[in-house]
């Protein structure tokens, strides 16, 4: 075949990273002492499409160790070897070296290292080649009995090049015992197989090789030579090409084929003849299968395959398609622009009379309604359950804990909260540096938990959920907690200046400092303190923000606030001058208008505000942004309270304009990052308004 | 500097090439007529505090957040003065979208190397280094100005240093 495979490239690259993943999922699932067959099954079958379609790809060095890691795979499945925590290791292994060997093909890059996939390949055969476990006792609770007993098949191929069939029959030999019966012509072949796999395993594994419709299959005791003669007689009788006339071969004698309206299928099976069926057609062996298994003796089998023949079959659980992400980008650009122009209409529209345009208003309603639908839904493309990040952890938390030495359980809750796919790829790397963080630092080894009475398996926590328009990640270890003793001192150690008096939340923001770490040994997991630092700003960079909360003896709990999306913001909009700005809602603690005694002065420059009992620093929006306001007196306009860096601050607005939710527009694409701004957006009126970056503007003001 | 400079030689035919002239005071200035996009009047500017006098802020250009730079105020060219006539050229250059405020577009010129001389060397508000040559139609002295390299050079502010 000549088509060009490199076009569906992409597809199996994408699809072989999905079984990669889902099983390495249900590899650390597994219970091994009771492994459910299912589960098994479910590895299997991954294992098995990987193959497939590395090998119809030609990315033979997948083939080569999906199918060593499929036997062993196989025999576990089958009972015949018992599930061992090594095997369990060396198939996660296996999975990398597939992953690298993937990823290597997909950036056209450095192959992977020969070494490894040897070495890797060693451990499965010989775990494979393992004295077969007494079924008795080990075998998998649920798993069937072991096969044992070998069924007889006879094969003949046609028309399949030599090199092709070599590795077939390599790989058959494996199975069972291969007899090489009759070699007539240059590309025929003949073959009788015994085996203890089934026929849909056999007809699974011959057409990863050669297509189907080159394969005569009959299974039982059966003249060798008789079958090879039919067989190749069926060949001869259809040119093979997949038109082929159901009926063509009727005058040869041999029932090659089933006639669905006619009795001779019986007469034919009477003969002791195989019904091999007209294999060019699958289509229309589909609609004779049924007349034909009813009406013939078990003896004979068809060789052509009820199962689908592509190996990258559509999985019929999840029906969805694959669309790229800028058209869905593009989507909600355009659903964007017809927000803000649904806005101007309807702006326009609150002017005018309406008993005289009652159903210019009613059909402005109707538009506002279906644009907030289309909004929401075209949103919903983007959103993703944020198990795909969890998912990686249960592998992060083996490795690292098993090299620490600790015993280490992770919870994940709340996997089926979704949020937006820009973030799911961003929250990736800070949550694994802040699992990798609590493993090392948090949770303590098995001896200290004893001797501090805890049970000394630690549990990691992971948790998301959704509170108001924002998701949040909770990270939390019921290890050590942090040492307020040790992060002051190594405070001071730093020269930052720190009093001892200042609040636990204080002390614990430390941690989040450039070069800060409390470890007392740098391990390779962690303790060079560029991380947390890294983190904070990780996440700030996405619109979110980290709080961390400590017990010493207790446990530390990370808590990460994101946005939805980063495509659109709830905000409230607030007047200064002639000005409007955008004040992301979520640093929002409260509004209100002071009264004139609670505004005090500090060192006669730095004013504060007492808010039941609580002083905080004020900041003129206008002093910051050089507007001319309407008023300067904080008790005639409006204070805001924000809070950022768990700090809060007043700032002062002329007046509260309103609640929106807002597209959001970079400045940057044709402007440049301003001081203070965080993004544009596009007003109902059509004006821009700015979008306050609350963090930087709280840094602007202390400086 | 020659008339050979990169981005205009490269381009230089025997039909000439297009440019779009406008005015800014008593000076006519052209730019190359394929980097402009659209022309418009001055409306709505939100103003962005904290930067220089000439970047006048952004505008909503269909959806897209445009900043609009008055080259009068930049060069002290004309009196800054917004009503009616105020003309913004929509520019794309280097992938980005800009808009820039003249007193006035007058036409299309079409200029054939040889209606082309080079810049002379003189201290000017404008770098020289940013003028492409002086073109001569009929008797009206054009100064062709490379709009892209000026407008992305750092003392315009327009991109991250």
């Amino acid at each position: 075949m000549t088509v060009d495979m490199s076009q569906f490239y992409e597809v199996f690259f994408e699809e072989a990273a999905e079984h990669l993943a889902s099983m390495e999922g249900l590899l650390l699932k597994l219970d091994i002492n009771a492994p459910d067959s299912d589960e098994l099954n479910a590895i299997f079958r991954a294992a098995h499409s990987i193959k497939g379609g590395s090998g119809t790809f030609g990315f033979t060095d997948m083939t080569g160790v999906t199918h060593i890691l499929e036997n062993l795979l196989d025999k576990i499945r089958k009972g015949e070897l018992a599930l061992r925590q090594e095997m369990i290791d060396v198939f996660l292994e296996a999975g990398d070296v597939l992953k690298a060997q993937l990823d290597a093909h997909r950036s056209g890059g450095a192959s992977v290292d020969e070494e490894i996939v040897a070495n890797v390949c060693e451990i499965l055969t010989k775990l494979t080649s393992e004295e077969t476990a007494p079924a008795t006792t080990d075998a998998p609770r649920q798993s069937a009995a072991p096969v044992t007993e070998k069924t007889r098949f006879h094969l003949a191929f046609k028309r399949v090049a030599k090199a092709k069939l070599e590795n077939l029959l390599r790989e058959l030999a494996d199975n069972g015992d291969l007899k090489v019966q009759e070699e007539s012509g240059n590309e025929n072949l003949s073959l009788i197989f015994d085996t203890v796999m089934s026929e849909t395993e056999l007809l699974e594994m011959i057409q990863y090789v050669v297509s189907l419709k080159q394969v005569v299959l009959a299974m039982g005791e059966i003249d060798p030579t008789e079958f090879a003669r039919e067989a190749f007689g069926f060949f001869e009788g259809n040119p093979g090409t997949p038109e082929a006339p159901l009926v063509a071969d009727e005058e040869d004698g041999f029932g090659l084929f089933v006639s669905p309206a006619e009795l001779k299928s019986q007469q034919e099976a009477d003969d002791g003849f195989g019904l091999f069926e007209d294999a060019p057609g699958t289509e229309q062996i589909k609609q004779v299968e049924n007349t034909a298994s009813a009406a013939i003796p078990s003896k004979f089998t068809v060789a052509a395959p009820a199962k689908p023949t592509a190996p990258a079959t559509t999985n019929p659980e999840g029906a969805s398609i694959r669309v790229s992400v800028e058209k869905v980008d593009q989507l909600i650009n355009l659903v964007g622009e017809l927000v803000i122009t649904q806005a101007m209409l309807a702006q326009t529209t609150a002017n005018v009379d309406p008993t005289l345009y009652e159903v210019l208003l009613n059909s402005v309603a109707q538009l506002e309604r279906n644009t907030r639908d289309l909004q929401e839904s075209v949103m919903s493309i983007r959103m993703m359950p944020i198990s795909f990040v969890f998912s990686r952890f249960p592998r992060v938390v083996r490795d690292v804990a098993t090299k620490l030495g600790k015993q280490v359980e992770l919870r994940t809750i709340g996997e089926g909260t979704e949020l937006d796919k820009g973030l799911i790829e961003k929250i990736a790397d800070p949550l694994t540096h802040l699992v990798r963080n609590s493993l090392d630092h948090g949770i303590e080894s098995p001896e200290k938990r004893i001797a501090a009475g805890k049970d000394p398996k630690g549990t990691l926590t992971l948790r998301a959920s959704h509170q108001g328009g924002n998701i949040v990640i909770e990270v939390s270890d019921d290890g050590g907690g942090l040492s307020r003793e040790r992060i002051l001192a190594k405070a001071k150690e730093k020269g930052i200046p720190v009093s001892d008096s200042i609040t636990d939340q204080e002390v614990w923001l430390l941690i989040f400092a450039p070069g800060f770490s409390t470890a007392e040994v740098v391990t390779d997991v962690s303790g060079r303190g560029v991380g947390m630092d890294v983190v904070k700003r990780n996440i700030e960079g996405m619109g979110g923000r980290v709080e961390l909360d400590s017990k010493t003896g207790v446990g530390t709990t990370v808590t990460i606030r994101l946005p939805l999306t980063l495509a659109i913001l709830d905000g409230m909009s607030v007047a200064v001058g002639d000005e409007i700005f955008i004040i992301p809602l979520n640093y929002i603690i409260e509004s209100l208008q002071p009264a004139e005694h609670d505004i005090k002065t500090v060192a006669s420059e730095g004013r504060v505000v007492n808010v039941r009992g609580e002083y905080l620093p004020l900041m003129a929006m206008h002093s910051l942004f050089n507007i001319k306001p309407k008023t300067r007196d904080p008790s005639k306009g409006i204070l805001v309270i924000i809070e950022s860096d768990g700090n809060k601050t007043a700032l002062l607005v002329d007046g509260l304009v309103g609640q929106h939710q807002v597209v959001i527009k970079s400045l940057e694409t044709n402007f440049r990052k301003v001081r203070g701004i965080s993004a544009a957006t596009i007003m109902g009126d059509g004006k821009v308004a700015l979008i306050l970056d609350m963090a930087a503007l709280v840094r602007m003001a202390r400086n | 500097m020659s008339e050979t400079s990169p981005s205009y030689s490269q381009a230089e035919n025997d039909a000439g090439r297009e440019f779009l002239t406008f005015t800014l005071g008593t000076e006519e200035y052209g730019i190359d007529i394929l980097k402009v996009q659209e022309i418009r009047g001055y409306d709505a500017v939100t103003h962005i505090a904290n930067t220089p006098e000439f970047i006048k802020g952004v505008i909503n250009l269909r959806g897209v957040i445009v900043p609009i730079v008055d080259l009068r105020i930049k060069f002290n060219l004309g009196s800054a003065e917004y009503n009616q006539f105020t003309v913004v050229i929509i520019l794309n250059v280097a992938g980005r979208v800009i808009g820039i405020v003249v007193d006035g577009v007058s036409d299309v010129t079409i200029l054939g190397s040889a209606q082309i001389k080079p810049p002379p060397e003189l201290a000017s508000t404008l770098d020289t280094h940013f003028i492409q040559g002086l073109g001569t139609k009929d008797d009206r002295m054009i100064i062709l100005i490379d709009i892209e390299a000026l407008l992305m050079s750092p003392d315009l502010e327009l991109i991250d240093a």
